[in-house]
């Protein structure tokens, strides 16, 4: 049997592909440094541009049951290229695009093999544009695994350090524990409903048999655990600080924005396309893991010393934040969805952006003091550097989600009003508290910003590169906070 | 009406050596522009038509963000526009007072930028007719406010400015759950069309959970016992011009938003929580008034005044009639004026001697500097509620309102609350005659050296631009307490409106 493939919807992850294996060869014959960063970067652009000119085009599918096979189902396509899955590839390769950016001088500082560091970062984030056009399960769990295991690879990198081995080693026990336990959702669900493709486990789900309930019931929670996992939800989030801490800070960056971005596509596509009829089982769930989440991420970086592991513990945080939507069940779900979305776009931005200073930051003074990312290290940063120091004020006052930070403050905004929409205005309340908690750690570390320094400071030098994804990401941030209208209508599209 | 500060706060990024290179320059600037804005404010009152006051006028609506439904809906009724002055004035005043005593710290383009974009949040807060708008720049007073304190405040800043942002942004997390809540349930975010629905189509537990959320909200801002904590410290500490933004228009937001927000949205939760809100209003007169009898503090003390006062308006609301939330309006203006002008004189009293401490400054003001003293023993007497000068009518009527209360409301409570704030009254004349006694009357005992300050002659000397600072302050005090009617006649359309009647 012959299966027809459409290759334009197929363009982005493949264009990543060959561009990951050319790679790979031109580093076997020596070439420099420079070639090989732009190859990687241009690769990313050259799918973006892709990205884009299928927004433009109708919804696509491929890799679809072939008419034989398929009786009186749905068409069941295994990778549906709708302007959802878009939006999110376009996310995640804008920000694959700034981690590109933010690595050059990483590369050369740590002494990473930078052959093998771009095709790990192309693979993976192959990986997490198959995530969000998967539309079947083994689809999922394959992407899934593609976007994970180049990151473990990725984490242990700098060979030398033993912080980075220990860091790859709890992402990857972490992350076996939990493709078991969402393989076995898998499997109870396949068993209880004979499909894969999420457009057939939808309908058979809803007309189950009474006594293959507890199973499905099981397994769609179970599957929500791979998932909890790419998100860092309590209490799958054990790694994040850790490995955020061990890793090269790019690739920190690009777990918590890209790695994240696709997790939740992922939750959302499977909870809103297969498993709606299951809402009442996890959408309660889902809202206790929010609050769960959202709390626990807080308090904790409450007592955080260093940007990068508050960095971590906030983006813990910022995820029970993009769960909280998913919560209301069936319950105007295309609305959370939507929310969600929202959410992952703007704070895609504004992490980022965080993330570029303190790699900027890290670029001048690493060299110099074993205590590099201190918070206290940023006392006086506004002195030094003005505009960088205003620029990391500015991202950390739109993740606390305050004027001038509007842009932050819109992404509450659609989350607050999607979860009381649906109902469950416990969460909201509970969220109402934890913005006020967040707001303090940012707000601290904002405040060092500009108070004067009282040990030695350093000299002030990011790279070229760096300097231009801190440009990029600000300017993005001051675009979104005066037009939000932008992701919002976007996402209100797409969803 | 905005796009004025908003040019001016913009103008102040603008690096030192090419715009405006002296801080006199500055200074200038901020003035002309807050005068310009004041200007503004003023002509959109005399185009204001009075005889429609429950209409929306001189409204603005755009698209902003369709796709979450919100509009840039601006407009103002009789209930806001006497705010949306008010504001305009102090801060003008403010910067007319800063023209020659600028805080200590420095830094004037900074301030300036940030007292016009405080100056923006809050006249949109009281302007904007969208929920999520009004949230907004709600929200955008936080961190100027913030600023303000944190980097010209006294020694205990940097505690003072973190209460009261983590205070004032708990409130607003619930503030902004509760008119979602309203806003997705009723399918528009608009507030004039919420308004005219009064809550019909809004289950009765819903409307419950949501007074409660945006009661909250507004509670921590107005400030209502016992969530007023953050407030004494965070004017203690604040710089003069902060404190009198702070006392004379940062409050009101909270109180506003009760009226304008939380009482037409949710009219069945407003019933519910009523009873509740007049408890807490009442204790907050009477602890407000027992705390001032207890402080050293100049600043403190008029600070704890305003939790009192506050409770005089917050129980005009609670009593749910037209004659109580008119008491409310009412109060709300009058203390903003006397509140601002207090603030402005504890300023200049710690500007001269050093010390906002009473025991410190010792008595005999009259004799050391007549003027102050007696400008003083005025700002006093009016907000004591002395009849005939503004703070009179705001209490008068709050009491009567709650001798009255609405129908449905258990009238006994609301007696007894009345009683109970009666005596409260008692005790604001007791301790501001406590502080004139210790302050102006007497020898002067004071420990405290008067110091020398540039731009005054002595301390018996009152300068120019202080002059100019007060005397709106007083003439307008005068003029609300002698002609109530001047005032009301622009509430009372709007509020009966907003009760459903006519």
């Amino acid at each position: 049997m012959i299966q027809s493939i459409d290759y334009a919807a197929l363009a982005p992850p493949l264009i990543l592909a060959v561009a990951a294996i050319g790679l790979l060869l031109a580093d076997a014959f020596d070439a420099s440094r420079r070639v090989l960063s732009l190859l990687s970067g241009g690769a990313l652009a050259a799918a973006l541009i892709a990205v884009v000119a299928l927004a433009f085009g109708d919804r696509r599918d491929t890799l679809c049951l072939p008419d034989g096979l398929r009786g009186n189902g749905p068409r069941s396509c295994s990778y549906v290229a709708d302007d959802f899955t878009l939006l999110f590839q376009g996310i995640v390769l804008g920000a694959a695009v700034v981690v590109v950016l933010l690595s050059l001088q990483e590369i050369t500082d740590s002494k990473m093999p930078v052959g093998e560091y771009h095709f790990l970062l192309l693979a993976a984030v192959i990986g997490a544009l198959t995530l969000v056009a998967a539309r079947d399960l083994v689809l999922l769990l394959v992407a899934l695994e593609t976007l994970s295991l180049p990151v473990f690879a990725l984490v242990a990198l700098r060979r030398y350090d033993g912080t980075a081995s220990e860091a790859a080693l709890k992402l990857f026990l972490v992350s076996v524990v939990s493709t078991a336990v969402m393989l076995f959702g898998i499997s109870l669900v396949y068993g209880a409903t004979g499909a894969m493709h999420l457009d057939r486990i939808a309908p058979a789900l809803s007309r189950l048999p009474s006594d293959l309930d507890p199973v499905a019931t099981a397994g769609s929670v179970l599957v929500l655990a791979g998932f909890a996992f790419k998100v860092a939800a309590v209490p799958f989030h054990f790694w994040a600080p850790d490995v955020y801490q061990g890793s090269p800070l790019p690739v920190a960056a690009f777990l918590s924005v890209v790695s994240k971005a696709a997790g939740f596509a992922g939750l959302a596509i499977v909870l809103a396309l297969g498993l709606p009829a299951y809402a009442h089982v996890w959408g309660p769930v889902i809202a206790v893991i929010a609050a769960l989440t959202m709390t626990v991420g807080n308090l904790v970086a409450l007592r955080q010393r260093t940007a990068i592991r508050l960095l971590a513990w906030s983006s813990v945080a910022q995820s029970g934040y993009m769960l909280a939507p998913l919560s209301v069940g069936d319950d105007r779900l295309p609305e959370a969805v939507a929310a969600t979305t929202a959410y992952v776009a703007l704070y895609a931005v504004m992490n980022l952006g965080a993330f570029a200073v303190v790699i900027g930051f890290r670029r001048r003074t690493a060299p110099l003091s074993a205590s590099w990312d201190a918070l206290d290290d940023y006392r006086g940063l506004a002195r030094r550097s003005p505009a960088v120091a205003t620029a990391l004020a500015f991202f950390l006052i739109c993740l606390a989600g305050l004027p001038p930070g509007v842009m932050g403050l819109f992404a509450k905004v659609v989350v607050f009003r999607a979860t009381v929409a649906g109902g469950v205005t416990w969460l909201a309340v509970v969220m109402a508290i934890n913005t006020a908690i967040g707001l303090y750690y940012y707000l601290v570390w904002a405040v060092r910003l500009f108070t004067p320094a009282s040990g030695p400071s350093y000299d002030p030098a990011p790279g070229l590169p760096v300097r231009a994804a801190i440009t990029a990401t600000a300017t993005a941030a001051l675009v979104l906070s005066a037009a939000p209208q932008i992701v919002l209508q976007t996402v209100t599209q797409a969803t | 009406m905005m796009a004025i500060p908003l040019v001016g706060a913009l103008a102040m990024l603008v690096p030192a050596n090419r715009f405006l290179r002296t801080d006199v320059a500055v200074r200038v600037f901020g003035t002309a522009v807050s005068g310009a804005t004041l200007l503004v404010a003023i002509s959109a009152a005399t185009a204001f038509d009075f005889g429609a006051t429950s209409r929306m006028q001189l409204e603005v609506d755009r698209e902003w963000a369709s796709a979450i439904g919100l509009r840039f809906h601006l407009g103002v009724d009789g209930i806001s526009l006497p705010l949306v002055v008010l504001t305009a004035l102090l801060t003008f005043l403010c910067f007319l007072y800063t023209l020659r005593h600028p805080p200590e710290g420095g830094r004037i383009r900074l301030l300036t930028a940030l007292l016009l974009v405080l100056e923006i949040g809050l006249i949109g807060t009281f302007a904007a007719l969208d929920l999520v708008l009004f949230f907004v720049f709600f929200e955008t007073v936080l961190i100027p406010m913030y600023a303000v304190i944190m980097l010209w405040g006294g020694t205990g800043r940097r505690a003072a400015a973190t209460k009261f942002i983590l205070y004032t942004l708990l409130g607003s997390g619930l503030l902004l759950a509760g008119m979602l809540l309203v806003g997705a349930k009723a399918g528009t975010l608009d507030m004039t069309e919420l308004a005219a629905r009064h809550g019909s189509g809004l289950s009765h537990g819903l409307q419950v959970t949501a007074f409660a959320l945006m009661g909250l909200g507004f509670a921590v801002k107005a400030p209502m016992w016992p969530l007023h904590t953050w407030l004494p410290d965070a004017h203690t500490e604040a710089p003069t011009v902060g404190s009198v933004l702070l006392a004379g228009v940062l409050l009101k937001m909270g109180t506003y938003g009760l009226v304008r927000v939380a009482l037409p949205l949710a009219p069945d939760g407003a019933e519910f929580w009523a009873p509740w809100l007049g408890l807490l209003a009442v204790i907050g007169i009477i602890y407000g008034a027992l705390a001032c009898l207890a402080q050293r503090d100049l600043k403190r003390m008029i600070a704890y005044s305003s939790v009192g006062h506050m409770g005089f308006v917050l129980l005009g609301i609670a009593t749910l009639t037209p004659v109580g939330v008119n008491a409310a309006l009412f109060g709300n203006i009058a203390h903003g004026l006397i509140t601002s002008l207090l603030f402005f004189l504890a300023g200049s009293v710690k500007e001269r001697w050093g010390t906002a401490d009473m025991n410190a400054l010792g008595g005999g003001m009259l004799g050391t500097s007549p003027r102050l003293a007696s400008i003083l023993t005025f700002a006093s007497v009016a907000s004591l509620g002395l009849p005939g000068l503004a703070g009179f009518w705001g209490e008068m009527l709050a009491l009567l309102g709650a001798y009255r209360p609405h129908a449905d409301l258990p009238r006994e409570t609301f007696v007894t609350f009345m009683a109970v704030a009666a005596l409260g009254a008692v005790l604001t004349a007791a301790y501001f005659l406590r502080m004139l006694s210790k302050l102006t009357h007497g020898p002067s005992d004071g420990t405290a050296e008067p110091r020398n300050v540039p731009a005054l002659s002595g301390p018996a000397a009152v300068s120019v631009q202080e002059y100019a600072a007060w005397t709106p302050l007083i003439a307008l005090t005068l003029l609300v307490g002698l002609w109530p009617k001047t005032l009301l006649d622009v509430t009372t359309e709007p509020v009966r409106a907003l009760f459903g009647g006519g």
